[in-house]
């Protein structure tokens, strides 16, 4: 599996998600957001955590205009993978890759630490190492993860099973607790808790593991 | 030329940032203070004769987020 990871001014989950990318067998290769395009070939681009820009404007709003996004997008758009974590979550709305926006949370604090997750489906290639209804511990570290959507658009999300997981306990006053969301296709995950760091246990957890182990396997063998 | 963009969040979205600073001027003595919704003031120093359509596809692609903002221009 051939993997990218974007990179903005700003982001600072770039090289933990390289990682967690890697330690599942794949190439990475990161990429610059001047940059404007993709490594030929690529399988999957990940869009990492951080603060891209400083949070100026709106969390993820000038990177989604950066040059690299053009590529990000063509990508998505040819049916290729994407994974957006924390700030790359927000890149990805503020892109429309994914409905939906991300608000200040409701209590207007910083929350840090591990929260438990049910995974919501099984049925994408990003959650099939789970099963639907597991709880996995996985941490998030985010001031604006307050996930909004219209009704209308809950209830397609819901309608299509594109929620990939929800918190056990709500810590940001997202609507119907979603922590992650799928695209219509099912390769572009968003999500606030971060993956990406819960893939070594002497880092306090190895449940997000699993996500990097099932894409691997999917887009080894695709 | 100034044009002024103004930001809000849509009627309906619940704004948490208005909601802490109504609570604060409750804390200061300020009643009857019954909603505080907080936005966003743009000012762009644009060519002159630059068109509001211009402004607005701004407004559209990145001054505001069309999903939770609503936006006013206003040329001059």
């Amino acid at each position: 599996m051939k993997a990218a990871v974007l990179v903005f001014p700003g982001s600072n989950c770039d090289r933990d998600m390289a990682v967690a990318f890697e330690r599942a067998g794949a190439k990475v290769t990161m990429v610059w957001h001047k940059d404007t395009a993709l490594p030929g070939d690529v399988d999957i681009v990940g869009v990492p955590g951080g603060f891209s820009f400083g949070d100026y404007l709106r969390c993820g709003a000038i990177a989604a205009r950066s040059p690299i996004t053009a590529s990000l997008k063509a990508h998505a758009e040819r049916g290729g993978y994407v994974l957006g974590v924390c700030n790359g979550f927000q890149v990805l709305t503020e892109t429309g890759l994914l409905p939906g926006a991300l608000m200040r949370n409701a209590n207007l604090k910083f929350v840090c630490r591990a929260l438990d997750l049910r995974v919501e489906t099984s049925q994408s290639d990003f959650t099939s190492g789970y099963n639907a209804g597991d709880m996995i511990s996985i941490p998030v570290a985010h001031h604006d993860g307050n996930y909004t959507v219209d009704d209308e658009t809950l209830a397609k999300l819901r309608a299509e099973d594109r929620i990939a997981f929800t918190y056990d306990q709500n810590p940001n006053g997202s609507t119907a607790d979603i922590a992650g969301v799928l695209s219509e296709n099912r390769r572009v995950l968003g999500m606030m808790p971060h993956p990406e760091r819960a893939v070594d246990a002497q880092h306090g957890g190895t449940d997000g593991v699993a996500m990097f182990r099932s894409l691997t396997a999917s887009l080894e063998t695709a | 030329m100034k044009v002024r963009v103004d930001v809000m969040l849509k009627n309906g979205v619940l704004d948490p940032q208005g909601e802490a600073v109504r609570h604060a001027l409750g804390n200061l003595g300020f009643e009857g203070v019954e909603g505080v919704r907080q936005g966003k003031v743009i000012e762009l120093d644009v060519a002159e004769g630059t068109s509001e359509d211009t402004i607005r596809d701004m407004c559209e692609k990145l001054l505001a987020n069309t999903v939770i903002e609503s936006y006013q221009v206003h040329m001059g």
